[in-house]
């Protein structure tokens, strides 16, 4: 399995604009493969993740605007390379605050660093945030003065003494100031929703982000009121998965910062709580050269929350010149050239609800569309886990200090669709 | 070398044109001539001594290199700083060493003896990248150098040392094959390794290097499937596959009972009747108990072990689980992996992509297990298309009778939809349910031909490629529509549903008699026109026609015969000349004449429509293989089962005894207690990897504090290591044994854990290599048995003898000198540390039948003594500040736990020799007796001076002083 080979960062315009080999130099024409199928698929999520050349293979992924193209020369698990270039991306997102092309290109060092540390001969390494953090630190304003008066670096000196420990995820000698372990809940509904209304699919999928800034080596003990809800569940390594499957209770050691606990579904016996309703009426005319659209969203089963950070957005058919809307309330645009209408709505009040009416330009003598787009609706619900999860408690050992601990709830949209 | 740079720089500006440039990136744009003298101002801050300014210049050429820009040129001015001490300096240096020496061998060598200084450096994180970066050096002319270095750190006491030895075979292995038979020494030894740190990175050595010496794993299999949980991710992804494979070939099928059932069961796969694997499990059970099939435990153990990798975060670990239970679990219990596949569904695009392609060939095995998910895999019209196409895949092959109405239901808003690929591939779905389905038949047919009025010429067109297909199957009943799409030949013009038309029409024309030659006339017309896949089936139909209508049709079958004879496609040409010597009789024209008619009008079985994805299992799920359905390089067939179980005791480890363990490594085993698994050890050989792993597991994984039983695990640590490594250094098991035995207590326990951490430092001190002395002192609750006891003075024996034959006895020899002292316990010194070079201690194998493992000898080995003289007199026993290392943990010693330091004083008897210090505490409630040290085994050149028997030991005595430091 010799894995990874070369990688090659190529943003939308087809440039190659950094290139990383683990062993000997592949030259960049092998691109012009993945260019061939890029052209191909026309759409850059079409793109296939594994293309086939004579003597190569490139598995690749793309996230932010670029392409993480990575050679491979013989067979390896094609999930495992994407796996990894997503961990590659996570990390930069991680250090630089986004992942774009700018970013890496002012970091052009730092990426180069980490892209070192994070394979070996083409093999993972060490792809912890809290391991490379140890061994290369992230830039920073401030440091990046300090550094360019006093002309020290970024790379510590300190040795990573967590990559040679059982906790690989946790750095040592952690000490804060103010013991602090935050918890978000989000819960993300997926859904399909019929053109009548009904539900087709429905089900909630939910994620614990940690925010974790205790020192020493705290212990961690996470228990719900009503654990059963969880379905099926993934776990950050920390977790102690026997404690899970005997108690149902989450013990572990963090990582040191920003990390995704676990990520769980909730079963599907629950009935969802759809907590928008959408009414509908988009039609073209026969042999004339407009039709209707009018939409209108409101609230229902919200458990006396407010939905608010409401979006709709909907791909129009291709015939779809222009679009005269007018809406009760936010803002509405229509984009001639993708086709992509989008509607900010902001908060949903039931007094009131927002309606989204008006006439479509389609294009003269082109014949009338035969579907009806499907509209694609965002929201936010503050204060509440749609599934009804609760926190229980959340126990530490192994410290003495007393941690400041909160938890917090949202729900979201996630793949919530409307069909017309 | 000149002309590189001027030609390097040509391409790289040509490529990257257009790119915003760097901050301060010498080589972007710009002219040659600048560019050059730019690379001089680099040379310049290169040189400098400032070191400042050759960061900057590194950072800037960096910078090339990740743009793709030649910067071969500085290699001179860049090696020269590989020694520089500014650590961030140095990284970037390996960074461009890495990629330019294979360019420029000759000067790349010059960097090699400060790699070589590195790798005997007692920093174990210096020790572990200069390794990473000589082996990363592709210069063939050290593979020598390589080998003798990989040897070495293989031995090394800091397990992330080890890792990275295990990561340098393949690249050894890549720059000369002829190395591998002492790899695969390399490798078997780093089997036997029991970190986590380091299986993952073994394993993958092992896929590399010699994946078809299954022999070696036997040993290291239950350790292996213990280990897995806590190992890190990749590796997890490398050793299930692996174990997958191993699997396959050492235990029998848990579904042979049912083998035969499954031959049925597919056969009427397409039936759409059958709730087949409901029953085929019904039956099997059956069956079962008829023919009784156990499974080994060992199966049992992977499968269980395996399982709650279905929850990692990680898709790949996730993938790997579910091929390998899809590949080696009974059929009753692959129903596991489906809810993990299914969550893998809300990662990015390209792990759908691949998850779907996977469990669109899954499904069509075992479709049961995906039906409970099948809402999952409804469209969504934002989906890419080439997940659209997947996932309709998937729902067409869990399609069935009870479903089917549900999923129609669901296709008919795909149809819909404004992704026109995706609309075709739905009609092939639709046309693939109503051939699979038998009730819904007529319903797909109608649907479909009500598709043919749809305005999209391409919908239309794929219709009617299905349509075709579905009325082969009952012709008869159908002639309306096959008249319907006669008329459709004025309008459609995708040549693959006009040849379709054509060919139906040809086909049935005696259910049509009126208008197929009225088509065969518009077709002649536009014959030249034509695509050549039309024109052929132009050719057919009026073949057809001529022989069944042969009145009506005989002068334009003549026509298109004679347009086709001058064809430009050969095979349009060919064809014409051999139907026409077929159908029209002349005298020349043979027997076959006779048959013409048969021959083309003869029953053809209605096409099978199937899932592209049928019988891609025989790849390994989840590998590149099965993805591409090709096989890759380097793809490791997964093999079948075999007929007769292997041998299954090969997989047992001998006697837990003490003795036997490579003392290295294995201490470090106990000092790093697998953080989360389950079991530690390795269940012994009677013991059914069923039962125990899971329950003692939790516990002993936690912490070592609960103390239970700990006996059992620890033995089966010690087999597992005697396995693989009696070659390493047996001679100090001596040693080992002796505090072994005077153990028989057990500690306390609390405090003492073994804490992970110590190993860095240890190395650090011994590294300081000088007089440290030991002092073996027992001190047992008597205290001050320890003191006088400790003396240690070791001398070595002096002749470095014996090395194992195969590695190079450059073991330099000059440095050490050895004197015997007194007394007991011996420091053994090993050249290790030498400067000057590098060669390992050759590991000898030393089955010994003692008892002790303990790792101490070991960490002697990393001592050069200078000479000390000092006076055999006492030693006091250090405290406090010196710190501890565990040498049996109490959970290990049945209570008994050993400790020593390096006291850092100089051993009165015997310059050359260190004393070490030695605790002994006892935590059992019953005494020990007798400690002495019995036969040591000691290194070639180590001696070790013995200390008095103590005889008693009493229970929970340990001196406070002596308490660990940490």
């Amino acid at each position: 399995m010799k894995m990874i080979h070369s990688l090659f960062l190529i943003n939308c315009s087809g440039d190659i604009f950094l290139e990383k080999h683990w062993k000997s130099v592949v030259s960049q024409s092998v691109c012009d493969y993945f260019f061939e199928a890029q052209e191909k698929a026309i759409d850059v999520e079409n793109v296939p993740p594994v293309i086939s050349t004579p003597h190569h293979y490139l598995i690749s992924i793309y996230r932010d605007k670029i392409f993480f193209v990575s050679v491979i020369q013989t067979e390896v698990p094609p999930l495992f390379v994407i796996e990894f270039l997503h961990r590659v991306a996570d990390t930069f997102q991680d250090y630089f605050g986004e992942c774009s092309e700018t970013a890496i290109k002012d970091n052009v060092v730092i990426v180069y660093e980490l892209l070192e540390e994070m394979l070996d001969n083409g093999f993972p390494l060490a792809t912890e945030s809290n391991i490379l953090k140890e061994l290369i630190k992230p830039p920073t304003i401030l440091r990046s003065v300090v550094n360019s008066i006093t002309g020290s670096s970024n790379v510590g000196d300190t040795l990573p003494t967590g990559q040679l420990s059982n906790i690989p995820w946790r750095r040592a000698g952690v000490k804060y100031t103010n013991n602090e372990a935050y918890f978000d809940v989000i819960e993300e509904i997926d859904a399909i929703i019929d053109k009548s209304g009904s539900t087709v699919f429905a089900e909630i999928q939910g994620v614990i982000d940690s925010c974790i800034k205790l020192s020493g080596m705290p212990d961690l003990s996470l228990s719900f009121m009503n654990p059963r809800l969880l379905d099926d569940v993934s776990f950050h390594p920390c977790i102690r998965f026997k404690r899970w499957e005997s108690e149902r209770v989450l013990s572990f050691i963090p990582p040191d910062g920003n990390f995704r606990l676990i990520s769980y579904r909730v079963s599907s016996q629950n009935l969802v709580a759809i907590p928008v309703y959408v009414k509908h009426l988009i039609s073209f005319k026969e042999n004339s050269s407009s039709g209707r659209f009018d939409v209108t969203i409101g609230p229902k089963q919200n458990m006396g929350k407010t939905v608010e950070g409401v979006v709709m957005t909907v791909h129009m058919p291709k015939a779809v010149l222009n679009m005269n809307l007018t809406a009760t309330q936010g803002s509405y645009t229509f984009d001639p050239v993708t086709k992509v209408l989008a509607w900010d709505v902001g908060k949903i009040t039931p007094q009131k609800l927002p309606n989204l009416k008006g006439i479509v330009n389609l294009q003269s003598g082109a014949p009338k569309p035969e579907e009806n787009p499907s509209l694609n609706i965002q929201f936010k619900i503050q204060q509440l886990a749609i599934s009804g999860l609760k926190v229980n408690r959340l126990d530490m050992y192994g410290e003495k200090y007393k941690p400041f601990k909160g938890v917090k709830y949202i729900t979201k949209a996630g793949k919530f669709q409307v069909r017309t | 070398m000149a002309a590189s740079p001027a030609y390097g720089e040509e391409k790289g500006g040509s490529s990257s044109l257009g790119e915003p440039e760097y901050g301060h990136d010498p080589a972007s744009g710009g002219i040659f001539a600048s560019d050059y003298k730019r690379h001089d101002d680099l040379k310049e801050m290169l040189d400098s001594n400032k070191d400042s300014l050759k960061l900057e210049a590194m950072k800037r050429i960096v910078a090339m290199i990740a743009r793709g820009k030649n910067a071969s040129d500085l290699f001179p001015a860049v090696v020269k700083n590989v020694a520089c001490k500014n650590i961030e300096v140095k990284k970037l240096v390996y960074v461009y060493l890495v990629r330019y020496a294979e360019e420029q061998q000759d000067l790349a060598l010059l960097s090699i003896s400060t790699f070589q200084r590195g790798l005997k450096d007692p920093n174990q994180l210096i020790r572990a990248s200069a390794l990473r970066v000589l082996s990363s050096i592709r210069v063939p002319i050290i593979v020598p150098i390589m080998m003798l270095a990989i040897k070495e750190a293989a031995s090394d006491m800091s397990p992330y040392v080890r890792k990275t030895a295990a990561h340098a075979i393949p690249k050894l292995y890549s720059l000369d094959s002829d190395q591998k038979d002492q790899l695969i020494e390399v490798i078997e030894k780093l089997l036997a390794d029991k970190t986590t740190l380091v299986a993952g990175s073994v394993v993958m050595a092992f896929e590399e290097v010699c994946p078809e010496r299954i022999d070696l794993i036997h040993k290291n299999y239950r350790k292996l499937c213990n280990l897995l949980i806590d190992v890190e991710e990749w590796g997890q992804v490398v050793i299930i596959n692996m174990l997958t494979r191993y699997a396959r070939t050492q235990f029998l099928s848990p579904n042979q009972n049912e083998s035969l059932l499954e031959e049925s069961a597919e056969k009427a796969f397409y039936g759409s009747e059958e709730e087949d694997t409901k029953d085929a499990k019904a039956e099997a059970a059956s069956l079962a108990k008829r023919k009784p099939y156990v499974m080994d435990p060992d199966h049992r153990l992977l499968l269980r072990n395996t399982k709650p990798l279905l929850q990692s975060r990680n898709a790949a670990v996730v993938m790997a689980v579910a091929q390998l239970y899809f590949h080696l679990a009974p059929k009753a219990e692959v129903g596991v992996i489906a809810k993990a596949l299914v969550r893998l569904l809300r990662s990015h695009s390209e792990v759908q992509y691949v998850v779907l392609q996977n469990v669109a060939t899954m499904s069509i095995k075992r479709r049961g297990m995906f039906e409970p998910y099948l809402k999952s895999f409804y469209i969504r019209s934002t989906d890419p298309t080439q997940i659209k196409i997947l996932k309709l895949e998937v729902l067409t092959n869990l399609a069935n009778e009870t479903n089917i109405s549900t999923i129609l239901r669901e296709f008919q808003t795909y149809i819909r939809s404004m992704d026109k690929d995706f609309v075709a591939a739905t009609i092939q779905a639709i046309g693939r349910c109503a051939t699979n389905i038998g009730k819904v038949r007529d319903t797909c047919l109608n649907g479909l031909v009500q598709l043919l009025s749809n305005r999209d010429e391409l919908v239309v067109a794929e219709s009617v490629v299905v349509i075709k297909k579905l009325l082969q199957m009952q012709p008869a009943q159908h002639s309306e529509i096959i008249k319907h799409m006669a008329k459709l030949t004025d309008n459609i013009q995708v040549p693959m549903a006009r040849a379709s038309i054509l060919w139906l029409i040809g086909e049935y024309c005696e259910h049509v008699p009126k208008i197929a030659p009225d088509v065969l006339r518009k077709m002649a017309k536009s014959f030249t026109n034509e695509e050549d896949i039309v024109k052929l089936q132009v050719i057919n139909l009026a073949a057809k026609l001529y022989l069944t209508n042969s009145k009506q049709s005989k002068l334009l079958t003549q026509y298109v015969l004679n347009l086709a004879k001058y064809d430009q496609n050969y095979d349009i040409r060919d064809r014409a000349r051999f139907i026409r010597q077929l159908i029209v009789p002349t005298e020349k024209s043979g027997a076959l004449n006779k048959y013409a008619k048969k021959l083309f009008l003869a029953q053809k079985p209605a096409p099978i429509l199937e899932s592209s994805f049928k019988d891609r299992d025989h790849f390994q799920l989840g590998s590149l293989s099965h993805l591409l359905n090709a096989k890759a390089v380097g793809y490791q067939e997964l093999p079948d089962w075999p007929d007769e179980a292997p041998d299954p005791s090969v997989r047992n480890v001998e006697v837990p005894e003490w003795t036997k363990c490579t003392s290295r490594e294995k201490r470090k085993d106990k000092v790093e207690k697998p953080f989360y698994s389950d079991s530690e050890g390795e269940s012994g050989p009677t013991e059914s990897a069923d039962s125990e792993p899971e329950s003692d597991s939790e516990e002993s994984g936690s912490s070592s504090s609960s103390g239970t039983s700990s006996s059992s695990s620890e033995e089966e640590d010690e087999e597992e290591e005697e396995g693989g490594s009696e070659e390493q250094s047996e001679d100090k098991e001596g040693e080992e044994e002796e505090e072994e035995k005077r153990k028989k207590k057990k500690e306390k326990g609390g405090p003492r854990k073994a804490s992970p951490r110590s190993v860095g430092s240890e190395e650090e001190e011994e590294a300081e290599g000088k007089k440290v002395k030991k002092a073996a002192g027992p001190q047992g609750k008597k205290g001050h048995a320890e003191s006088s006891s400790e003396e240690a003075s070791a001398s070595e024996s002096s002749s470095s003898g014996s090395d194992s034959g195969t590695e190079a006895p450059t073991v330099v020899e000059a440095k050490r000198r050895k004197v015997i002292p007194s007394s007991k316990a011996g420091p053994k010194e090993i050249s290790l540390l030498d400067l000057d070079d590098f060669t390992p201690p050759p590991p000898q194998p030393v089955p010994s039948s003692s008892i002790i493992s303990t790792s101490l000898v070991t960490d002697l080995e990393g001592l050069t003594l200078t000479d000390t003289s000092l006076a055999p007199a006492l030693l006091s026993p250090a405290f406090g500040a010196v710190r501890t290392y565990e040498l049996l943990h109490r959970m290990a010693g049945e209570g008994l736990s050993v400790e020593y330091c390096f006291s850092r004083r100089p051993f009165p008897g015997d310059p050359h020799m260190v004393a070490v210090q030695i605790q002994i505490s006892n935590n059992t409630d019953a005494e020990v007796k007798s400690l002495r040290v019995s036969e040591p085994k000691l290194l070639a050149g180590m001696r070790i001076q013995e200390f008095p028997e103590i005889a008693l030991c009493f229970q929970r005595a340990w001196r406070p002083g002596t308490q660990p430091a940490w």
